[in-house]
């Protein structure tokens, strides 16, 4: 997967969690918390679905790194360069 | 003031019905007697006669939060907010943490553990995609706890368990903790999403009580020869209940004001229901409102059409009602189906216009009325005009030998 297929394919996941959810202005590099209606359960959902889709297996201590567009996207390529 | 001469009132209703989404459209289509029963299909167990509600599910919160919730919550947040309407009542007028959310279910958590347990078998079993979702979703008390999100209520929350009568038991609790003084305003009714369990249509398929025919519209027929089971509806309904002087002093109006009611126990069996015992619970509310059996003008049946159930509760009326003249007998289900934790307020919301219309809606479905359930005045197929109504006596009654009884009476100055 390149760079922007990961983009796309977590932009996806918050779709299917909140299909109102509005990326028109999302600035990747900040915190997608400050920036749409998530919360904890929302990113348990996120990483719920990274091992539905991609069998990824994502530690507690790593949750942290999903919290912007672009630190999902460095913490994921290596893991989805395959897929 | 002496508990029990707190008067309380019924000041809104909001309801979710197959084939309506308010009191008004219900009335009409139980008095047309408009079955809205249709075929739905169910994972592993297929085709099947259900309820289903149809309503405007976004109304009152996002389609996200309807997908992180329940259908139950759904269903609940809904009613609520409809009930807050029809009473006109800004809920701040009391204080949020004086207003209490009772919910009468049936069972909670089936769906959602069916589903989950179908999620994971995409995954071979594994519970890592168990999801983190599924213990919010599966206390009991989430159904009323997604009413109190939704509206920002602080005060009490939960829900009553009691089979097929806890719609009944929750009007009840909220009438009991508004007399006690623990609310000043609560929010009290039933719920039931069974429909989205092939579990309870299997077992009732398994004991030889699920409601079939041809036509799903005629699936539900208590009281008549051919019935042949019960037919799983989801639904919901809650009231606004205040005390009569707050009702008065905001100038609300004032659907009838809780008189009488009664729980009790057969003690006898999981699922016979038991004559002896739904008599002694009419009898009791009765005494509870100082009313006579003449006194009453509607019974509201539980009926569900189960042979056995039928006649159990022609029994009780007979017992208590003998042959009452002026008492006029009726049955919702016949038109909805069996609505589990919110049949008894569904059905009794969809009676309480009678008091404006003076109307008896049909039970319908009877083509060949069981002799055995042959009460007088029972209203069959088209409804009956009375000179008034005054009272009406509501019968719930549930699994492992639970029964209530609410009575409601006119307001009148």
């Amino acid at each position: 997967m390149t760079r922007d297929d990961i983009k796309d394919l977590i932009l996806e996941i918050i779709k299917d969690i909140d299909e109102d959810a509005d990326f028109t202005t999302l600035q990747s590099e900040l915190p997608l918390r400050d920036q749409l209606d998530l919360d904890s359960m929302d990113f348990l959902d996120i990483v719920m679905e990274l091992r539905k889709r991609h069998k990824l297996q994502i530690p507690e201590e790593d949750y942290p790194q999903l919290a912007s567009l672009d630190s999902c996207v460095n913490y994921l390529e290596p893991m989805l360069k395959n897929a | 003031m002496d508990y029990k001469q707190q008067r309380i009132v019924i000041t809104g209703v909001g309801l979710a019905a197959p084939g309506a989404d308010n009191l008004k459209d219900f009335r009409e289509q139980l008095l047309a007697g408009t079955s809205k029963i249709k075929e739905i299909d169910l994972r592993y167990f297929g085709p099947a006669p259900a309820g289903i509600c149809t309503f405007d599910e976004t109304r009152y919160r996002k389609k996200k939060e309807n997908k992180r919730g329940t259908r139950a919550g759904c269903l609940g947040v809904y009613c609520s907010h409809e009930a807050l309407a029809d009473a006109a009542l800004d809920i701040d007028f009391y204080k949020r943490s004086r207003i209490g959310v009772y919910v009468g279910l049936t069972e909670h958590g089936t769906v959602e553990t069916e589903n989950e347990i179908f999620n994971i078998s995409q995954f071979n079993y594994d519970v890592k995609y168990w999801t983190h979702h599924h213990n919010p979703r599966t206390v009991l008390n989430n159904p009323a706890g997604e009413i109190t999100m939704s509206l920002g209520i602080t005060g009490p929350h939960y829900a009553i368990g009691a089979a097929c009568a806890a719609g009944n038991a929750s009007l009840i609790q909220g009438v009991q903790m508004l007399r006690l003084g623990e609310v000043d305003m609560a929010l009290a009714g039933g719920i039931s999403e069974s429909t989205g369990s092939f579990g309870i249509f299997a077992s009732f398929k398994a004991q030889g009580a699920l409601g079939e025919a041809e036509d799903p519209r005629m699936a539900c027929r208590p009281f008549d020869m051919a019935r042949n089971g019960i037919v799983v509806s989801e639904g919901a309904c809650i009231y606004v209940l205040e005390r009569l002087e707050k009702a008065l002093e905001r100038g609300a109006k004032i659907y009838g004001e809780i008189v009488g009611y009664c729980i009790n126990s057969d003690a006898r069996d999981f699922v016979l229901p038991y004559d002896k015992r739904q008599a002694e619970c009419i009898q009791q509310a009765l005494e509870r409102a100082g009313l006579k059996p003449c006194d009453i003008d509607i019974i509201n049946t539980h009926a569900t059409g189960t042979r056995q159930g039928d006649i159990e509760e022609c029994k009780a009326i007979r017992q208590v009602f003998g042959e009452a003249p002026s008492t006029y007998i009726n049955n919702t289900k016949s038109i909805i189906g069996h609505a589990m934790g919110a049949a008894g307020v569904l059905e009794l919301a969809g009676n309480l216009p009678a008091f404006e219309d003076n109307k008896v809606h049909p039970t319908i479905n009877i083509t060949n009325l069981d002799p055995e359930c042959a009460l007088p005045n029972m209203v069959i197929n088209k409804p009956v005009k009375l000179s008034s109504v005054s009272t009406i006596l509501n019968n719930s009654f549930g699994m492992v030998g639970i029964n209530s009884v609410i009575i409601v009476k006119k307001y009148v100055e």
